[in-house]
């Protein structure tokens, strides 16, 4: 999908907060200088092509009681990979499933985040997840602490 | 402030997604049995009280001429906190987290310019208790889906 000129102003006026009001889409297409119709129908065009991931909300976790958080990387061969994918991602409790390239004494080529009430409850899906794929080297790396969490914003200059 | 019974209903219906229609709240409502009313103060109250983090569009970078990355780095104990402050400072980095491991500090970089990374990795690498750096680039990316189930 190719980024109009005005595609760059809705992601521009869409990245900050979205008015929590009864007419939010009007309320920022007038900021545009567009109808809110045409807002919509690019908006649900972006959801549809990919380029709007989604249009909603994301909690602060760890205050909702998702206290235990971490990043798991796995060393999962190329050749079973999109198989292992598709069972991990499965889960719920896994927010995101990379594969990433490794570096010298650095093995792990797949990630998966995983969130949940306890460290206890975390090492245990993980067990689950080994268990259920057969993958066995991996290593997890709890979340000490969140210095920054925000979201990109596109199309400043 | 203590999340209600409603109040997780509420964020589990939010964090399924805002519909493009003339009045979204009013479609959630609907979906909770309450008056619009209701979600629009609620929601205005638990975004003051910090439970939400960001209410709106979330884009997908790759789609829009960005690339983004992961970034590991091994440091020093005594400098972790410097170097942490120093990574935050980039308007590129979106999330800078510590973790227990042998790399103490991860953070992704998004941006339009290679040229840019690569001077940015250069600068971080070159900063005080910095050990090295692992540049770890993502092609597959099977699912991401943050949404946490409140009961």
């Amino acid at each position: 999908m190719v980024i109009s000129e005005v595609d760059k102003k809705i992601i521009r006026a869409l990245q900050n907060d979205f008015p929590i009001v009864s007419e939010p889409y009007k309320a920022i297409a007038g900021e545009i200088g567009i109808s809110e119709e045409s807002l919509m129908q690019r908006l649900a065009l972006m959801k549809e092509k990919g380029v709007l991931r989604k249009m909603g909300a994301v909690l602060r976790h760890v205050d909702v009681g998702f206290k235990a958080n971490a990043l798991v990387v796995w060393v999962v061969p190329e050749e079973i990979m999109d198989e292992v994918a598709q069972k991990m991602c499965a889960h719920p409790a896994v927010t995101h499933c990379y594969d990433r390239n490794t570096a010298p004494n650095w093995p792990y080529n797949f990630y998966t985040m995983i969130h949940g009430d306890s460290e206890e409850y975390c090492a245990k899906l993980v067990k689950q997840l080994s268990d259920e794929t057969g993958i066995k080297e991996y290593e997890l790396q709890f979340t000490e602490k969140e210095w920054k969490k925000t979201s990109m914003k596109y199309y400043m200059e | 402030m203590e999340l209600t019974a409603f109040d997780k209903e509420l964020l589990n219906v939010l964090q399924g997604g805002i519909e493009f229609v003339h009045k979204p709240y009013e479609t959630m409502a609907n979906k909770l049995g309450v008056s619009e009313e209701r979600v629009l103060n609620r929601l205005t109250e638990l975004k003051k009280a910090g439970y939400v983090r960001k209410i709106g569009a979330f884009f997908n970078s790759d789609k829009l001429g960005y690339s983004g990355t992961l970034i590991a780095v091994k440091v020093m104990d005594e400098y972790l906190d410097e170097v942490a402050e120093r990574i935050n400072e980039y308007p590129e980095v979106t999330h800078n987290y510590q973790r227990r491991g042998e790399y103490a500090l991860w953070f992704t970089f998004i941006t339009d310019r290679p040229e840019r990374q690569a001077q940015v990795l250069a600068e971080v690498k070159a900063l005080p208790g910095v050990v090295s750096l692992m540049d770890l680039y993502s092609q597959k990316k099977y699912k991401i889906d943050v949404r946490f189930k409140l009961k």
